[in-house]
């Protein structure tokens, strides 16, 4: 245990904050998830230019080429935390294809692709779950049948985030319907303005439209747009998914929402004394706060194992389940403690913070059920980080994958 | 930047750990437990032996002069093994106040073995009713209690608040009442002064050195939770896959999966906190405070679920004395009330904060 930064860390880390003064004005805010906006795209380039996004992706593919330092990507991610600026995009793009393809993918797919998705030009959304096939995602459905040298693609996916603005869709579909569950499927890159392909957005409950339903009738892609081999979509989009469960959950993301609950505690008022002179709401953030300095260190934790490249075992299972509801109780609070300003939602007259906490309060929700349920989480910590045995199989499956 | 154990610091462990898995097998504890000293004793000559009482006092006073860290790993290990010990109050907490004293003396009394000392810190934390010393002269008188490390003391460190000061066992003046509590692995006592003798620590800085005395201490109470939680929840996992019932391992179960999975989650950042707050009583001391109270409360919530879905796990069996997980569980619930319940520390870190008033 050795916490001190060595002069070549003290250096970057000062180097960092040198480079974020300067750029103040020219940083779009943090807040902004907007797609394409100018501002945005401008300053990812900026970013990239310093090796602030993208700083280990190879330089031929956009990258800054910098070797793996996970201490130095955190040095990063806290100091732009520590000025309130916005690090750089993020997306499944950026965070799940693109990793993908560096490892898996072709060299065509590789040059055509990379470059503009770490660029923020070229949007990506993820075509994995459908209505009969959510955790169960291996029970996908939607059916691509060689015609030549082209799939012809038919079927439905839901849940698909983006989908109403993406350029592309890397998705997994049914290649071999005779094989077994695993081993049908194929991962598949396309592009969403080729004909037949539906985009429906769903309004959720927040009252955005944050995912989509995708319809594809009779859609055309060439063959030579998967990922890996026919049959080998299960074992590509796995690591993909290992690439998502690292996305979510920053253990000071948790760190800086605690601070601003902190600050509007001291601001409201009841019965003209401060929230956090109230005990038991006080209470309820200090609770919180212990949680989150204890996911902070085991981040801390994580990042020294990787730079070891050591495997990160239960420390990193757990991320996704603990951070997402840790995240989920905090606007809970926040939210409790305005009170009946609490509720007050969308443009309302008297509004706190743009009502905020209420879609944090479900957005985080949406984050405990996506990307593997918290009961999937629960699944894989028992199985794989405690060895407890698996469910048996029932009897007679209920229902063929396939059919 | 490290975060994590280095080579001396995991072999510290380990071979405590080791020791400790023979010399406190829990028919020993059972034994101790049931009014037969001689295991303290014995574990004692064999930490001695380890240089156990050693790790943080000073090498110039013969000792191995290493960190709290490197203490709450020790403690870690104690927990695992509910093993009757007085290390804490004895080798950590009272070091650590002689040592911000520069009590010289007493740190060369410790190291050779001479003088085994119990700590009486609530005075300080927050005396309940008919609790408090006064100090006339060199005479002390009042109530001490809840004084820990009571099984093999030969001197007690108590604090009027403001001042440290150490009175002989059973000297002249000095009524001492055993306290029974639902872990009989650990023995505390009342101390009730009359004008006893107290030999006063040097120097005028004793607020400061308490408080770091109070502070290290909640971090090894955290870390001995650590590791009984730890141990409970291996248990449960070992148990849930031996025993079967509507003809599978009840492990197979998901209810019993993610009650496992639960206990893991909540449990491993813990590990994380207790480094870092341990780590930071020697290296960060503007996080001293802060992260002990943090982690004293955080860890006393999780091993208190802990503790109880463990026993859950292990059905009617965990309920019984003949498995003897209940020593755990009763470690862990002593180890919450000690030094300040959760919300009491809780509050104390929001006030380092400056979040009341
Ligand atoms: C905000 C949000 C964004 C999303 N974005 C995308 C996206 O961009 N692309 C995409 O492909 N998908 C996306 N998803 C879909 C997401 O991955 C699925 O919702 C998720 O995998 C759960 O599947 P399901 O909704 O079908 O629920 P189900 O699988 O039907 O689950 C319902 C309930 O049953 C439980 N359950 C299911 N199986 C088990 C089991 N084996 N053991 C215990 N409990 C079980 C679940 O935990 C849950 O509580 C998104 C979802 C959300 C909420």
């Amino acid at each position: 245990m050795d916490l001190n930064l060595t002069q070549e860390y003290v250096d970057f880390r000062a180097e960092v904050a040198s480079f974020l003064q300067a750029h103040k004005d020219v940083a779009p805010n943090r807040n902004d998830r907007s797609v394409r906006s100018e501002k945005r795209l401008a300053w990812q380039q900026i970013l990239l230019a310093h090796g602030y996004a993208a700083r280990t992706h190879p330089k031929e593919y956009g990258g800054y080429g910098a070797e793996q330092d996970a201490l130095k990507s955190r040095i990063i991610a806290e100091e732009f935390s520590r000025a309130k600026m916005p690090g750089g995009m993020s997306g499944q793009g950026i965070n799940m294809l693109v990793p993908t393809l560096l490892e898996l993918g072709t060299q065509e797919q590789k040059d055509a692709y990379i470059k503009p998705t770490l660029d923020g030009t070229m949007v990506w959304c993820q075509g994995y779950s459908e209505p009969g096939a959510g955790s169960d995602l291996a029970a996908v459905k939607t059916s691509a049948v060689v015609d030549g040298d082209d799939f012809i693609i038919n079927g439905q996916k839901i849940w698909t985030s983006t989908a109403q603005y993406a350029d592309m869709m890397f998705c997994l579909v049914r290649t071999e319907p005779d094989a077994k569950k695993h081993q049908g499927i194929s991962y598949i890159l396309l592009d969403m303005k080729t004909p037949g392909i539906e985009v429906r957005p769903l309004m959720t409950m927040t009252g955005h439209a944050e995912f989509n339903e995708v319809f594809f009738t009779d859609v055309r892609v060439p063959t030579h747009s998967m990922v890996g081999n026919r049959g080998e979509g299960w074992m590509v989009a796995n690591a993909t998914l290992t690439h998502e469960r690292g996305m979510l959950g920053d253990p000071d993301a948790a760190l800086s929402r605690l601070n601003a609950i902190a600050d509007i505690m001291k601001q409201e008022q009841l019965h003209g004394t401060s929230l956090m002179d109230n005990d038991v709401y006080r209470d309820r953030l200090m609770q919180l706060q212990g949680e989150a300095y204890a996911m902070k260190m085991n981040g801390m934790r994580l990042t020294t194992l990787s730079s070891q490249k050591k495997s990160s075992g239960m420390a990193g299972l757990l991320v996704k389940l603990q951070g997402c509801e840790l995240n989920h109780q905090m606007a809970e609070l926040a939210i409790d403690v305005m009170g009946e300003y609490g509720m007050l939602y969308e443009k309302s007259p008297f509004i706190r913070d743009r009502g905020m906490w209420q879609t944090h309060y479900m957005f985080d929700l949406g984050l405990i059920i996506g990307g593997g349920s918290a009961q999937i989480q629960k699944n894989i910590i028992s199985e794989r980080g405690l060895g407890m045995p698996r469910e048996p199989k029932p009897a007679k499956p209920a229902a063929q994958a396939t059919n | 930047m490290h975060f994590g154990l280095n080579e001396d610091q995991t072999m510290l462990q380990d071979s405590v750990g080791r020791y400790l898995e023979g010399a406190s097998e829990l028919a020993l504890v059972r034994g101790f437990v049931d009014g037969e000293p001689a295991l303290a004793g014995d574990l004692q000559t064999g930490l001695m032996d380890l240089g156990v009482p050693l790790v943080l006092i000073p090498a110039e006073h013969g000792g191995l002069g290493m960190g709290v860290l490197e203490a709450a790993l020790i403690q870690e290990a104690l927990g695992r093994n509910v093993s009757p010990s007085p290390f804490t109050a004895a080798y950590g907490m009272a070091v650590v106040a002689l040592r911000a004293c520069k009590s010289d003396e007493w740190l060369g009394r410790i190291a050779s073995g001479e003088v085994v000392m119990g700590v009486g810190a609530t005075e300080a934390i927050g005396a309940r009713e008919g609790a408090g010393l006064t100090l006339s002269g060199d005479k002390v008188s009042g109530r001490a209690s809840f004084v820990m490390g009571a099984e093999a003391a030969t001197h007690f460190l108590l604090t009027t608040g403001e001042q440290l000061l150490i009175v002989e066992r059973g000297g002249a003046g000095i009524e001492e009442v055993a306290l029974t509590t639902i872990d009989k692995t650990r023995h505390v006592v009342n101390l009730d002064l009359d004008g006893a003798s107290a030999h006063l620590l040097a120097g005028n800085n004793h607020v400061e050195a308490q408080n770091k005395m109070i502070d290290a201490g909640r971090v090894l109470l955290a870390a001995d939770t650590l590791g009984a939680a730890s141990m409970m929840l291996e248990k449960a996992v070992a148990y849930s896959k031996e025993r079967e019932q509507f003809n599978r391992p009840i492990g197979s179960f998901q209810a019993v999966k993610h009650m496992c999975a639960e206990m893991a989650a909540k449990l491993e950042p813990c590990r994380s906190l207790v480094w870092y707050a341990a780590y930071a009583q020697d290296n960060v001391p503007e996080e001293a405070a802060l992260t002990s109270r943090l982690a004293k409360s955080h860890v006393s919530e999780v091993g208190k679920f802990v503790a109880r879905t463990s026993t859950e796990v292990h059905g009617g069996m965990g309920f019984t004395d003949l498995l003897g997980l209940h020593y755990w569980f009763k470690r862990i619930g002593a180890n919450r009330q000690l030094l300040g319940g959760p919300q009491a520390v809780r509050d104390e870190a929001a006030q380092l904060q400056g979040f009341v008033g």
